[in-house]
């Protein structure tokens, strides 16, 4: 191994470290508000580029048709909780409009917009527009009611939903996979390196999307609020901030993070429906390393996951995977001989 | 007169059982999953199977094993125990036919597998391939490989058990052939959204040739990355990615890319002299006759050479025994393991006792990317 190549080696693995990154990120982000260890965080990933890939193509993807089925089941159970509080059907009927509006016209445009193959750029936001609103949805129809239940419980939930995710992406998008266009195809040549303008992208999305969310979260009063439900449920709920709504508004989060990063992760390499899934998990590694409370940890570990990786796979190709994921334990070890045994659960 | 009505009785009661008799085939096939690719095409070409062969109705159930090995498992047990299949097929990904290898010997039920599983020897007895072995597979590739002067080989394939086995039977054929020598082994898997550092060493060390062992849309993405890096030489694909999926996905990168593959899926290209020519027509009409134009698939192929082997050995183990019974069972691997040189869509099966692997080494072609399309080399 010379310079050069540890230089490609080094540019691969934080290319890939920083789409890690924005997925840690998110798992961080929803398990300090919810408690809910996201399992189907690459699912969204993977939603996102092959809406992307199908949307290319000129057909419509069949997230469309989800995004309207959860929104239509969760509007459903709305207005059967309000009958049953009593609620009048005008006041139902409005709340009904105000959350069904979205996913509607969504699925209209969408509708109108798939064979006409539009600009790259315009199909791109049409995608974060489908899977985007896929996240609070799914924290409505999974998650909501066992909102206090354990870890544990929480944990199961989201085995299913991923596997409900996945088996309905093979349905979507098909077993085969695709490869989604480059979004800037320069290429700038620095001594032996090559920098291409996706791997530009990333790195300046990455970028961007973390100084957002630091914005967010120190600026806004919402963001404040969802640092408040992550500190302390019970004391939130107190304060007037609703948990539900907090919910909601990082599993949004947690979606667009993952739509984004499909969408970036599309033109450098072939997705399958499943592969979102070990492309997650790496991101689960990496918040692991900031013990699911520390974003600037987190984005660190994801780094290094990506790394690792680069190198695991120039070294040691057939034990890759083996690498990144053996990565857990002294990391485990060491956060548990930190802080003892004590029973995480509030 | 009773004595009458009892024969009549009692041919009646032939008839009926005869009638009763018909051959019952259970086949668990990969619908859904990450195989689900090469179950489908095989399931619709089922459906154009013929509804009798020499004279008897045939009753066909497709299972879904989800290329789950432990479905494919559940599904090859109800069949032989509920069903009592007189043959077992499937499953078409590897991991789930070698599990069923297990129930179809335990019961003495023939297994014709869709993928070419390698079981540990002895235990193949009930097994046999209807998909190319890589051996063969090999041969083809090598003996192009001689012919454009390859002396070395660098490999990349999946870390799987396709990806282990092209690379034992590779070197096994090339030292039987004296053919290229296999200089840097580097390994990813199918979901890994990179390969750079493979490609990195492969480049450096500088082979003649790479062979890629990868399947279907997955070969695109290592293939282009050695692209990449900037590999001048000649890049090697195997038959699973001989579809027009790595075209879809590669786009100009694989441009010249050599590809081996089955003959079935080319027979416009096949030199009047290939023994398919005229098989493999006969299925791409057929298949593309329902399915639509362009759409032909090697694993659909597959279920087309089933009938073939079919049609060849029922007759054969009718004579012996009936429908529904173990000595029909047995017969019908016999008539397998006799059949001789059978021309079939994918090439020339000679199954025998010691070898249940099947085609001769006239079964590979080597095709080139040729402006996004398939050229015969």
């Amino acid at each position: 191994m010379d310079w050069s190549i540890a230089g490609i080696l080094a540019l691969d693995g934080v290319t890939t470290g920083a789409i890690y990154a924005l997925l840690a990120l998110a798992i961080v982000l929803v398990f300090a508000v919810t408690r809910v260890i996201f399992i189907p965080q690459g699912e969204f990933v993977a939603y996102g580029a092959l809406t992307l890939a199908l949307l290319q193509l000129g057909r419509l993807p069949g997230t469309v048709w989800l995004l309207l089925a959860l929104a239509l089941l969760a509007a459903a159970l709305d207005a059967i909780a309000g009958l049953r509080r009593g609620l009048a059907v005008g006041t139902l009927a409005i709340g009904a409009l105000r959350s069904l509006a979205f996913p509607v016209g969504v699925t209209v445009f969408a509708l109108w917009a798939a064979p006409r193959q539009l600009p790259l750029l315009v199909q791109s936001l049409l995608t974060l527009a489908i899977v985007t609103p896929l996240g609070p949805l799914v924290y409505r129809l999974a998650y909501e009611k066992l909102a206090d239940a354990t870890v544990l419980v929480l944990l199961i939930v989201s085995v299913g939903t991923h596997f409900a995710l996945t088996g309905l992406g093979l349905v979507f998008f098909g077993a085969e996979g695709f490869r989604n266009p480059s979004f800037w195809d320069a290429r700038f040549n620095a001594g032996p390196l090559t920098l291409t303008g996706q791997t530009l992208i990333i790195f300046m999305v990455s970028i961007a999307l973390i100084v957002a969310l630091w914005l967010f979260f120190e600026r806004t009063l919402r963001g404040k609020a969802l640092r408040a439900t992550a500190v302390n449920r019970l004391g939130a709920r107190l304060m007037g901030i609703s948990t539900s709504g907090a919910g909601q508004l990082s599993f949004g989060l947690a979606a667009f993070m993952g739509a984004l990063s499909g969408l970036l992760i599309g033109p450098a390499t072939t997705m399958f429906y499943d592969s979102g899934f070990l492309i997650g998990l790496k991101g689960f590694v990496a918040a692991i390393f900031g013990a699911l409370a520390s974003y600037p940890a987190a984005a660190l570990g994801a780094l290094f996951v990506g790394l690792i990786e680069s190198f695991g796979s120039f070294w040691a190709s057939s034990f890759k995977e083996v690498i990144v994921f053996t990565l857990i334990i002294p990391v485990l070890l060491w956060r548990s001989f930190q802080h003892g045994h004590g029973d995480d659960e509030e | 007169m009773t004595i009458l009505k009892l024969l009549a009785a009692a041919t009646t009661a032939l008839l009926v059982q005869a009638a009763q008799a018909d051959i019952t085939i259970g086949i668990s096939l990969p619908l859904t999953g990450p195989a689900s690719g090469l179950g489908i095409p095989m399931a619709n070409y089922i459906k154009l199977w013929p509804q009798t062969i020499a004279g008897e109705k045939l009753v066909v159930t497709v299972l879904d094993d989800a290329t789950d090995p432990t479905k494919g498992v559940v599904n090859a047990k109800k069949f032989v125990t509920e069903d009592k299949v007189d043959i077992l097929m499937g499953s078409a990904a590897t991991p789930v036919a070698i599990a069923m290898a297990d129930t179809a010997a335990e019961s003495g039920t023939p297994q014709f597998m869709f993928s070419p599983a390698v079981l540990p020897a002895g235990k193949d007895a009930w097994a046999f391939r209807l998909p190319q072995g890589n051996a063969v597979m090999a041969f083809a590739m090598i003996e192009h490989m001689k012919k454009l002067g390859v002396k070395t080989v660098g490999f990349l394939g999946y870390t799987d058990a396709y990806g282990e086995s092209w690379l034992t039977d590779f070197k096994a054929q090339s030292v039987a052939l004296g053919g290229p020598q296999i200089v840097a082994v580097e390994r990813f898997a199918r979901a890994d959204t990179g390969v750079t550092g493979q490609a990195l060493k492969l480049v450096a060390a500088n082979p003649d040739a790479i062979l890629v062992v990868a399947s279907g849309s997955g070969a695109a993405m290592p293939h282009m990355a050695i692209v990449e890096r900037g590999y001048k030489g000649r890049i090697y694909q195997t038959h699973a990615a001989a579809t027009r999926d790595l075209m879809r996905v590669g786009g100009k990168a694989v441009e010249g890319a050599y590809v081996t593959s089955g003959p079935a899926v080319i027979p416009e290209q096949l030199p009047a002299t290939h023994p398919s020519k005229a098989l493999a027509a006969d299925f791409v009409a057929k298949y593309e006759k329902v399915y639509g134009a362009g759409n032909r698939n090697q694993f659909a192929a597959h279920a087309y050479d089933t009938v073939v082997v079919l049609e060849k050995v029922i007759p054969v183990a009718l004579q012996k025994a009936k429908p529904g019974t173990k000595e029909f069972r047995a017969a019908i691997r016999d008539a397998m393991e006799t059949m001789g040189r059978t021309v079939v869509s994918h090439g020339v099966l000679n199954y025998s006792k010691d070898n249940h692997w099947g085609f001769t080494t006239e079964t590979g072609v080597v095709l080139k990317v040729v402006n996004g399309d398939w050229k015969v080399e």
